[in-house]
This record gives C-alpha cells, sequence and structure tokens, in this order.
C-alpha cells in the first residue's frame, strides 16, 4: 500500500499525486515510469514518473482523468493509499554534460514527464530550451517549474490565449529557424505531436528522441502487449523504452495499436455500479 | 478379486457445459475411488516410479497409507518432498514423469499417482490444518528468493523449514509466477488451491515481497551487500515470449499467449467490466504452438466466447508437447487442431485488425538437433484461415532484467543463468539459480525439484560461512 501525500489540481481533470515511496524515489531516474493498480478490480495503468524527491521519499504522478481506472485514480484523497505501485520501470533518459543544445518539448500533460528530464539535462550543465504546448492557457501546467530549469522557454497554444499560436512545432520551427545548434530534441505527448515533432526534425537530421505510451499490461517485458516497430526490429517499450529514436518509430501502427481497446472502454465508462458505488460512498 | 488394470476414471465437467466457465473441469476423486484406486498400487519392493518423480516423493509410501483411508498421514508423507502438492497432482504431466515408470503401465493403465496425490492435497487444504509458524534462531540468516514461482516457492519452504528468514521477492501485485498469471483457473484453481498453498507457505514465516522488480527496484549486489542477505536464489522463470518475426504481428489482435493468460488470469479480464483490465477474445482464434500454453490459450478463447478455435502446429499430433490429458480435454471441447501447419503472415484489414492467417502447409524431414523431426514447409502450398484474434504461443525466453544489472553472474548464449545441475550454484558467490530461468521454459515440478536443490546447496553454503 501506497499512501498519498500530497494531491493537486494542476487543471481541469489533471492531477498531480506525490506518492510515499522512499525506494522508489531513491532508484528513480529521469525517463522512468511506475505501473498503479488502485484497488483488487482495477487494471494496471502505467504512468510517466513526473518527480521524485530522494530525501523526501516520494515520487510524483500527473494524469488525466480519461477512463474508467484514471477516474477512480482521481476519486482518491490525500491520505488514502492505492494498492499497488511498481517502479522504476524502463530505461532511463541518456543524460550526461556536454550534449550541447537539448530542445525538451512537452505537449499537454507530456510537460510532466519532460520536467525531471529538462532537470537533469540542466543540472548537466547542458543549454535547455523547453517548449511547452496546450489547447489554451487554462490547461497550461507546471510553467513556473519548466522556467526554474530551462535557459528559454516557449509556450504554445491552440487558440493563442497564451504564448505563440498554434502547435509545439511552430516553436520548435522558429527555433530551426534561428539557425541555432541543435544536439537533440526529446518530445513528450500526444502520438500525433510526437509524429509532427519527427516530421519536424528528420528534414534537418537532428537527433530526436521520443517516449512512447503504448498499451502495457506487467511492464516487465514478459506480455509484449506494448511492442512497437523501431527500424526493423520489433521492441517492447516497457524494457527497451520508452525512449525510442523517433525517425525510426512506426508511429501508424503504435496508434493503431493504442485503439484496440477503444470499444471496451467504452463499455467500461457507461458501466456504472462501480463508480456509483465509489461516489456513493463519499 | 482380480486387479483392475484401467485407471478409476475421474469425474469431470460435461465438455459442452465447461467449454463456457472458468471452473475447475477435473472434479478429482471422492474417498471412496481415491482408496480404490490407491489399492492399484502393487508396493513395488523395488519402485520403479519414485524415480521418474523430480523431487522423489516417497509415492508407495503415501499410496500405502491412502490404502487404509489414513488421507492425513499421505499428505504427510508426501509434504517431506513436495511443498505444492495440490498444484503439481493437477499440472505435472506424469506421462512423462512418475506414472511413465509404474509397473502397473506396462500391461494397463499406470496408478493415477497425480490423481492421488491431488486428493491427498486436496483433503489437507479442506481440512483447514493450520501451519504452524517456524521458531527462528536469534541469529538465523536471511536468504532472499528473486520469483514467486514453482521454484522460488519451493525453495523457500524448503529454507524456512531449515530455519532461514526467508523473503520473497516478486515484481507482480501476485505471487505464484505462472500458477497465478499462466496455467488457467478451469485447470488449476486460483482461490481454493494456489493461494491457500502460499499463504500457508506465509504462514510458515515466508514473507513476500509484491511489486518488486529486481533489477531495477534492487539489484542482486544490493540484495547482499546492502540488505543482509547472505545467499540468493534467482528464479526469475522463462516470461519473456517469442514472436514469429513474420508480417502482420502487430496488428490489432495478434497477442502473445503472455499476455493473453496473463490479462485473464492474473487481471480477471473474464469479468470485465468487474475487473477493469479488458481482452479481445474475437470469435475465431487462431492459436499458434502446440504446448500446454498454446492448449491454455485455446481453451481460455473458447470460455471467453469464440465460436471456433484452431490449434496452428508446425508438426504432427505425435511431436505435441503438451501435456496428454489437456490435448485430450482441448479435443473434447472443440479445438480443431490443424497440423503440420505454420504460419507465414498474419492479414489485416484497413483498420489494423486481424482477418486473416496465412500459413504453409509442413512434412517432417530428418531429426533436428532436439531429435525429433524438423518440419519443412510444402512449396505452394500457401493457404488462407479467416480469423479475428491470433494467440502466439510458441515459446518464451528469459527476461534479462537481473542478468543485465549482475554483470559478474555469467549466462549462456540464450541468456540463460549458467548454474549446477545439482546446485545452483551460479558462478557468483553466494548466489543460486534454478528453474526455467536456468533450463529454458520447462514444468512445475523440475523448476519445483531445482529450487529443492538449490535450497539444501544454500544451506550448506550457510553453514560454511558461518565456520
Amino acid at each position: 500500500m501506497y499512501k498519498i501525500l500530497k494531491k493537486v489540481l494542476l487543471s481541469p481533470s489533471v492531477w498531480l499525486y506525490d506518492i510515499e515511496a522512499p525506494r522508489i524515489a531513491k532508484k528513480a531516474e529521469p525517463g522512468q515510469f511506475l505501473i498503479v493498480r488502485t484497488d483488487e478490480e482495477g487494471e494496471r495503468i502505467p504512468l510517466t514518473i513526473a518527480d521524485f524527491d530522494r530525501q523526501k521519499g516520494y515520487v510524483s504522478i500527473v494524469f488525466q482523468e480519461i477512463g474508467a481506472g484514471t477516474e477512480l485514480l482521481g476519486k482518491l484523497n490525500e491520505g488514502d493509499y492505492i494498492l499497488d505501485v511498481v517502479a522504476p520501470l524502463g530505461k532511463k533518459t541518456h543524460i550526461e554534460p556536454g550534449m550541447g543544445t537539448v530542445v525538451c518539448i512537452g505537449g499537454g500533460i507530456g510537460v510532466a514527464p519532460i520536467y525531471p528530464i529538462a532537470r537533469g539535462m540542466h543540472q548537466a550543465g547542458n543549454k535547455v530550451i523547453s517548449i511547452m504546448g496546450a489547447k489554451n492557457k487554462d490547461i497550461l501546467i507546471l510553467e513556473k517549474e519548466m522556467r526554474a530549469v530551462s535557459d528559454e522557454v516557449l509556450i504554445t497554444t491552440d487558440d493563442g490565449s497564451c504564448g505563440i499560436k498554434g502547435f509545439v512545432t511552430t516553436a520548435l520551427q522558429q527555433i530551426i529557424d534561428r539557425s541555432e545548434k541543435i544536439d537533440e530534441v526529446i518530445a513528450i505527448g500526444p502520438v500525433v505531436m510526437m509524429r509532427s515533432v519527427v516530421e519536424a526534425t528528420r528534414p534537418y537530421k537532428i537527433k530526436t528522441v521520443v517516449s512512447l505510451n503504448p498499451i502495457m499490461v506487467d511492464g516487465t517485458g514478459m506480455c509484449g502487449g506494448c511492442r512497437v516497430q523501431v527500424g526493423d526490429e520489433i521492441k517492447f517499450a516497457c524494457v527497451d523504452g520508452p525512449e525510442f529514436d523517433g525517425h525510426l518509430v512506426d508511429f501508424k501502427g503504435l496508434m493503431s495499436r493504442q485503439r484496440m481497446y477503444k470499444d471496451a472502454e467504452k463499455e467500461e465508462t457507461n458501466h456504472v455500479c462501480k463508480l456509483s458505488k465509489i461516489k456513493g460512498a463519499i | 478379486m482380480a486387479l483392475r488394470m484401467m485407471k478409476y476414471a475421474m469425474p469431470e465437467q460435461d465438455p459442452k457445459v465447461r467449454a463456457h466457465n472458468f471452473d475447475e473441469v477435473a472434479l478429482g476423486y471422492d474417498e471412496e475411488t481415491a482408496i480404490a484406486e490407491a489399492s492399484r498400487c502393487l508396493t513395488c519392493p523395488n519402485p520403479r516410479c519414485i524415480k521418474g518423480c523430480p523431487v522423489q516423493v516417497d509415492i508407495p509410501g503415501f499410496i500405502a497409507k491412502m490404502k487404509t483411508g489414513d488421507f492425513a498421514e499421505a499428505i504427510k508423507v508426501i509434504k517431506k518432498s513436495n511443498a505444492l502438492p495440490a498444484v503439481c497432482g493437477r499440472v505435472c504431466p506424469q506421462e512423462h514423469q512418475c506414472e511413465k515408470y509404474c509397473v502397473m503401465g506396462i500391461k494397463g493403465e499406470p496408478v493415477g499417482i497425480g490423481r492421488l496425490e491431488r486428493f491427498a492435497a486436496d483433503y489437507d487444504l479442506a481440512s483447514g490444518n493450520e501451519t504452524k509458524p517456524i521458531e527462528y534462531a536469534a541469529d538465523a540468516s536471511k536468504v532472499a528468493v528473486v520469483g514467486s514461482g514453482p521454484a522460488g516457492l519451493s525453495a523457500a519452504g524448503e529454507l524456512a523449514r531449515r530455519g532461514y528468514k526467508v523473503t520473497i521477492f516478486e515484481a507482480l501485485h501476485k505471487a505464484g509466477g505462472v500458477l497465478s498469471y499462466g496455467i488457467p483457473e478451469f485447470r488449476l484453481p486460483k482461490e481454493k488451491v494456489v493461494q491457500v498453498e502460499i499463504e500457508n507457505l506465509k504462514k510458515l514465516g515466508v514473507k513476500i515481497a509484491l511489486n518488486t522488480v529486481i533489477g531495477k527496484l534492487y539489484t542482486i549486489d544490493e540484495l547482499i551487500d546492502e540488505e543482509g542477505f547472505g545467499a540468493v536464489f534467482v528464479a526469475t522463470g522463462a516470461g519473456l515470449p517469442s514472436f514469429m518475426h513474420i508480417p502482420g504481428e502487430n496488428l490489432n489482435g495478434v497477442y502473445s499467449a503472455n499476455e493473453f493468460l496473463t490479462r485473464c488470469n492474473l487481471m480477471k479480464a473474464y469479468r470485465f467490466p468487474t475487473y477493469q483490465t479488458p481482452i479481445k477474445a474475437g470469435k475465431v482464434v487462431a492459436v499458434v504452438g502446440g504446448g500446454n500454453v498454446a492448449m491454455d490459450a485455446a481453451r481460455t478463447s473458447l470460455r471467453l466466447g469464440a465460436e471456433q478455435v484452431y490449434i496452428v502446429y508446425r508438426r504432427s499430433e505425435k511431436e505435441l508437447p503438451a501435456r496428454l490429458e489437456e490435448i485430450q480435454h482441448a479435443k473434447a471441447e472443440g479445438i480443431d487442431f490443424k497440423l503440420l501447419v505454420n504460419p507465414v503472415e498474419v492479414i489485416g484489414d484497413d483498420s489494423g485488425n486481424v482477418k486473416q492467417l496465412r500459413c504453409i502447409k509442413m512434412q517432417l524431414g530428418e531429426p533436428d538437433a532436439s531429435g525429433r523431426r524438423r518440419p519443412v514447409p510444402i512449396e505452394n502450398s500457401e493457404f488462407n484461415i479467416d480469423v479475428d484474434t491470433v494467440i502466439i504461443a510458441i515459446g518464451q525466453g528469459p527476461n534479462p532484467l537481473v542478468q543485465s544489472t549482475t554483470p559478474d553472474m555469467q549466462t549462456n548464449k540464450r541468456g540463460n543463468i549458467m548454474a549446477d545441475d545439482s546446485t545452483g550454484k551460479t558462478t557468483k558467490p553466494g548466489v543460486f539459480a534454478g528453474g526455467d530461468i536456468v533450463t529454458g521454459a520447462a514444468t512445475v515440478i523440475l523448476a519445483m525439484g531445482a529450487g529443492k536443490k538449490a535450497a539444501e546447496a544454500i544451506d550448506k553454503y550457510l553453514k560454511n560461512k558461518k565456520h
């Protein structure tokens, strides 16, 4: 059982939880993820580790309520317990001094997992340019935190309510056009966003790393549910990734596999008994 | 009275009924039948059956007790050698082990040793005998067991009985390894059998740390140097699914058997949406492979509502590696065996879902390195089967998580840990290994045998270290 120490609403239906887990906090590295299971009947949900504090012994997750599993997780309060937390899973981000200029791109709640990476890159002495994208200014998250670990921050909103009007690729193109040497781009966000970033950097041959979010079950390499085509090989995102060279990823296949349980998710969301049971208890 | 040459039949659920539920298929003997079957044992002075048992259960010894109806004593005899009799009696391929050597099998059918072991174990579980906790010495050493499958559970039980403080580290949220996520409910009941056996181990004093991935949360070195474990037993199994590397394998509707069975058994997807994990079972399912895992996946598909289920296997019936009883059960339930057939491509529709499986016919050629005749494709014999789900059950390899973070523990070229056959000793001092992680995918009882041997060797190692 893992205690929720802090619960903060970052934007509508997007939560940040600090979870007490000293051992995980001690071992976690930027780029890794964890798996939570809320209760006995729950599913295993993979979430990127958004932050960790080795001294205070907690790890943070940021998640959006988008289905029955995350809605149930969102019902928990400070002081409540999550039944299972497995971590740290996956490979850590490659971070070292002397990497040069790194552009860290976070789209939507993808800003949360890009944050420890930007911080790590910054602490290692690299120049960090961060791009944060959101639909509008009300759902921008972690701006202050990102500014603290970046040399420069560009914000984009689809409707222009904050920063540059457009997508994260609009801002990325601006950086490319000002002829600044970019040594690496790291992008985390919705698959369509990551694919657009990859296509934006491909002509310039800029190394581009993406963090993939396929469907997972165990997260330890035993089922292959999270497999993705990377170049000529089948990779398991949970153990070989979740970060891969974006220019080699088969995004079409990834998006198709993410839709595999769309009907089931609908059925589950319409299935009211469990959620009403919880609501009734509050 | 004339000696009965055939086994007493074990009652089973009707195939037409059981194909649509997850309840156990084989219902077990009643007391009367158990005594009658036990009485078929000739109590050979030089029993050959024991040789066939990887943990050398005193088979004539326990059967002698059963003949007189003393089931409580019978289980005591079994438990001296076997930590999980209710499991082994159900899932051991007895026709290749104990029963293969039974003298009665020469002219008739062997004694139903597995069924009798199962009866004794179930009788014991039902009697609710409390397991008494071990009284540990003040200076008892700590031993870490990595993995809570059959090898780990058996080693842990043996070590606890020898007075060691054992902690099992398990990556998943439930202990049992393949007993929990792999073998289905209708063959091995989870609450009634697996969890009870595990609870008994805990009552003995064994600690189980769930959600703990060794290689990530702790390395083997950290367990020894920082957490104070005197020895480590690595029993992480063969959990890495093999894929066929044919076109279309990433289409929606293609599962590894591991994923399909994990969703169903561990996550209880068959009770969706009460349980949240979904599964896409399909109406027409092809399962590729011929082992127990393939049978389990095929029969699970049927129970999830499939109308037609094929086993697609590249060799012939004779080479099917699955347990005989499971093959018979599968056939009775209506699974369609497509033998000497190998898939070459999974064909999808426009939205990326499985539509057909393209196969090629095979013939058996010369024997290969394993001694089995090698299947060779017959040219221009390709044909398509209409399916909407494909489950790949062609084997599993070793998960590299532990090995990759323990560089001074040697592995072979397949990635299996190199360990001494009789002791489980690895090339790293204080670290032992056994079960599928050493041998590659094998049987529950072989894994348990390896766990038991390693426990004896660990006992010796720690006693030497103390002096």
